[in-house]
């Protein structure tokens, strides 16, 4: 598939993909502090500001909850607002990650996935945003640099549809794809600009009774997120479910519209196949590690195995048509995790996929693969392995262990 | 709750206030409610000054002043500063 515009190709890690990304999407402000792997988004993006590249307002603040704070506040007067962050930054954010999402702030952030402490370790896991899937931000896991840059593009886009108005969260893993340079092609400046194009605000009814912008402005005040009692607290949190509703077809609308643009899709925008339509043993699996799979899907299918990879591409909103669709005939299904959800019998994702295949009359076996906790590689071989399990299990049609943890020293 | 609450689909989103907040007639969060002794009272205003609603108003043309209970949320501040013990809390 051959894109509409002339694209030059850098060679560009995750990080710089991400930060020449939001460098050409006409970012008013980035608010952020500096945490591996996540550091190089900013640094670069400093270093376009202080070029004169950039009319964006670089503000360091003293902590990542002052970072998306200030992020906040200057979304919610209508700018376009970026920042980046991973691990225990995310973490610090988390009380002002729901304010956000609550206040209807469409802020994009990055996230370089990394483990949180304890034993402090900045390698390379979901941990971090996993622990933030209720926040209510849209979640998008990439599987490589390339798909970082594009992300963040779309990223604006998706999260400022006022049909969702909601902020979104481009997971890239952290060192794998952060730290890893790759040939990333990328769009004019103007073509990029022209994309996302500015904000638009929908009208609401003020105090006054008047149909104004959606956004804090002086000539016509309304009030974001004040207090709301037990009798409409609920209301607005219904809000935010239909909008993450709306945001299943809007990331696949902006998906489709950048893809005649650039000439790359992944899947639809929300789940990317791969052998999924005759496939009879599949994995389910987010982020770079797809990449292996897929590697491994072509050996297994060029030795007649009928091998198959989901790739969850959007975690929030979680599309469960499309994922009952694409496993609804597989025989044997292995979800890989690679965060943990202690005491609830296996990772998050795993949880989600099975949840959703529960309405089957007739249901795949589905079991859970935890593996990379901490940056640990997962190689071509221990994937294999999980084949190999799931077709034992058709086999013996019976299931020995439902978690699993992939490279463990038992 | 009553019935004539907004449903989900009618409020504007972020808890964006549809109404003035003077239209939001707190006053009825109250357990106590101030009892003035006029009699005690010496229009010193300091219950004016003290009142963190600025629920209690200076009547001119009375020369006096009037609680207003649409906001006065019972704290007893003003009966606490009071410095003749003209006001009483009292279950309201």
């Amino acid at each position: 598939m051959k894109g509409n515009v002339k694209q030059e190709v850098l060679a560009l890690n995750g990080d710089e993909a991400v930060a020449y990304a939001a460098k050409q999407s006409d970012v008013d402000i980035v608010a952020a502090y500096p945490i591996t792997p996540q550091t190089i988004i900013v640094e670069r993006f400093s270093e376009y500001v202080a070029n004169g590249e950039v009319e964006t307002e670089f503000v360091c603040t003293e902590s990542e909850h002052s970072a998306l704070t200030a992020c906040l506040a200057a979304s919610a007067t209508g700018a376009r607002a970026f920042t980046a962050s991973a691990s225990a930054g995310l973490a610090l954010m988390h009380e002002m990650l729901f304010v956000t999402s609550g206040c209807r702030a469409p802020v994009v952030m990055a996230i370089a996935n990394r483990a949180l402490s304890a034993p402090l370790n900045i390698h390379g896991d979901h941990s971090d945003t996993m622990a933030q899937r209720d926040s209510g931000w849209i979640q998008i896991y990439v599987e490589n640099a390339q798909e970082a840059y594009d992300s963040v593009i779309q990223a604006f886009r998706i999260a400022e549809n006022p049909e969702v108005l909601l902020p979104a969260i481009v997971g890239l893993d952290g060192f794998t794809l952060s730290h890893t340079l790759e040939n990333v092609g990328v769009l004019p400046d103007d073509a990029v600009k022209k994309f996302v194009g500015t904000r638009q605000f929908p009208l609401i009814t003020n105090h006054k009774g008047k149909k104004v912008p959606f956004r804090l402005d002086p000539e016509n005040p309304t009030t974001m997120g004040p207090i709301a009692l037990p009798n409409y607290y609920f209301e607005f949190k219904r809000q935010q479910e239909e909008a993450m509703k709306n945001a299943l077809s809007v990331i696949r609308q902006v998906h489709d519209e950048y893809a005649q643009l650039s000439g790359r899709r992944y899947g639809d925008g929300l789940l990317e196949p791969y052998h999924m339509d005759d496939a009879e043993f599949a994995t389910v699996c987010l982020g770079s590690t797809a990449g292996t799979v897929k590697a491994v899907v072509d050996e297994l299918r060029a030795e007649g195995v009928k091998a198959g990879l989901l790739r969850m591409r959007t975690f929030r909103p979680l599309p469960v048509e499309g994922i009952v669709e694409a496993l609804k005939n597989v025989k044997a299904v292995a979800v890989m995790d690679r965060s943990m959800s202690f005491g609830s019998h296996g990772g998050p994702v795993f949880h989600e996929v099975r949840h959703a295949l529960y309405d089957l009359g007739k249901r795949p076996y589905v079991v859970n693969y935890v593996y990379g906790l901490g940056g640990r590689d997962t190689s071509p071989t221990q994937i294999r392995g999980i084949y190999e399990d799931l077709q034992k299990i058709i086999k013996t049609k019976s299931v020995e262990k439902l978690v699993n943890y992939v490279g463990l020293r038992e | 709750m009553t019935a004539k609450e907004k449903s989900w689909k009618e409020i504007a989103p972020a808890g964006v206030c549809w109404k003035s907040s003077t239209e939001f007639l707190t006053g009825d969060w109250k357990t106590y409610m101030p009892v003035r002794d006029p009699e005690k009272c010496t229009r010193c205003l300091l219950c004016v000054i003290f009142c963190p609603d600025g629920a209690i108003h200076w009547k001119p043309e009375k020369e006096d002043i009037e609680f207003d209970f649409n906001f006065c949320k019972g704290c007893g501040i003003c009966a606490n500063e009071c410095p003749t013990k003209a006001i009483e809390m009292k279950l309201g």
